[in-house]
């Protein structure tokens, strides 16, 4: 790693000032990072965890909408969602490993916005909002291709907010040796209608089948599925999988997550 | 250079270390604990596996000065006052749980972490536990054997030796 200084800071407004340097990053749990600083991919001039302040850790569940701390780790995500919002629990508590969820948080899951990350697929196929020190995002506004977000330089995410669904559940068909996503499909039922976000599939990021969740809208049952399919020129292609595997992961996956949410 | 300071099993231990420096290497380097092993350089082994207010982390993978006033486990304060192996290292040893041993400390560490939480694990949850633990030589089977012995359970199911 190349030398940084390190700032752990214990109200947000701390935070943002230390940000405020030029070339200074903000660190949640450090578990896609700090590899990346191993490998010299980064040359951040000061690090400034996010882990200190007592703000970020809480979580409260406010009747049918789970607030949870930027600084929340996955294992807590897991523990604490798991009556409120199973679907949520289920996917915090399969990302990675058991010592990766111990450490990695929320906020810098969202903040890295990795293409096949599991929490983006959660946030949007929630409707989630994205609550920073300065505003508060939609996770539709929020998500803008591969690792880009709406986050201005130095904006923290304080925490997420989900509205509970009806009904949910998230299928993910493991890249065996990173643990992330080849494939991972969130669906989601609300009074106001289905959503259906995926990851690890299109160039672009996490994305919404708008054909899916009106299928599903009329009908939300796998075989509402039957004959719809994405568009394989936009999927990732590489030596995990090609294009045309990824767009039929995404219909397999869809109407699995479908039948289980039930 | 900032100065660190936290507990190592059970004792005080403070030093100076820069912003950059990895808990894996205050705990090999600076205090001389090079039980805790350092098995590639990407996060992905669990070699380096300890806990750090109970929990299980890897310490390649978060930085000294965050486990500032921390209750930090490793390898050395596993066995018994005594000096003889607690009951997952003696399971280790008694069901062939290591070959070449690399692996071993951030096993027997995941192991201990998981039996806290879960003490009667199933076969097929240890393994989903070990998930971030990688072991070259034994093929799993014997170390799922070892902690499914040392939570008390009947190993003779497990395939064989």
């Amino acid at each position: 790693m190349y030398e940084f200084e390190f700032e752990k800071p214990s109200t947000v407004a701390e935070a943002v000032a230390a940000l405020a340097d030029e070339d200074a990053q903000a660190l949640g749990g450090g578990q896609t990072l700090i590899p990346t600083l191993k490998q010299r991919l980064a040359m951040p001039s000061k690090l400034v965890s996010l882990t200190g302040i007592p703000q970020l850790k809480e979580l409260s569940d406010n009747g049918g909408m789970l607030t949870i701390g930027g600084a929340v780790t996955h294992a807590e995500v897991a523990a604490a969602a798991a009556g409120s919002y199973p679907a949520l629990a289920e996917l915090a508590s399969h990302i990675g490993d058991p010592a990766v969820r111990n450490r990695g948080t929320i906020g810098g899951s969202l903040a890295n916005n990795d293409p096949a990350a599991c929490y983006p697929a959660a946030a949007l196929g929630s409707g989630a909002t994205i609550v920073t020190n300065a505003r508060e995002i939609t996770a539709d506004d929020y998500f803008q291709g591969l690792f880009e977000t709406a986050l201005n330089e130095g904006e923290i995410i304080t925490a997420v907010r989900f509205p509970v669904p009806e009904k949910a559940n998230y299928q993910k068909f493991l890249q065996p040796a990173s643990r992330f996503a080849l494939v991972g499909v969130f669906a989601a039922k609300y009074a106001a209608g289905v959503r259906v976000a995926v990851t690890g599939a299109s160039e672009e990021g996490v994305f919404r089948w708008h054909e899916a969740e009106a299928a599903l809208d009329a009908s939300f049952a796998p075989d509402a599925l039957n004959g719809l399919s994405v568009d394989a020129g936009s999927m990732i292609g590489d030596l995990h999988g090609s294009k045309e595997y990824r767009a039929h992961l995404v219909g397999v996956m869809t109407k699995r997550a479908v039948a289980a949410a039930g | 250079m900032a100065k660190v300071s936290m507990t190592v099993n059970g004792k005080a231990a403070s030093g100076d270390v820069e912003g950059r420096t990895l808990l894996s290497s205050f705990l090999r380097e600076q205090l001389g604990l090079t039980g805790t092993h350092v098995g590639c350089d990407t996060s992905q082994c669990g070699a380096c596996v300890v806990h750090v207010d109970g929990k299980a982390v890897k310490a390649c993978s978060m930085l000294a000065q965050e486990a500032e006033g921390a209750e930090v486990a490793t390898i050395e304060g596993q066995a018994n006052a005594d000096g003889s192996l607690n009951t997952i290292q003696q399971a280790f040893q008694d069901h062939h749980g290591l070959q070449c041993g690399f692996c071993t400390p951030g096993m027997v560490m995941s192991a201990a972490a998981l039996l806290k939480d879960n003490p009667k694990p199933t076969e097929a949850e240890i393994r989903d536990y070990l998930e971030g633990n990688l072991c070259r030589c034994t093929g799993y089977h014997n170390i799922v054997k070892a902690i499914m012995a040392a939570s008390g359970q009947d190993v003779s199911s497990i395939a064989a030796e």
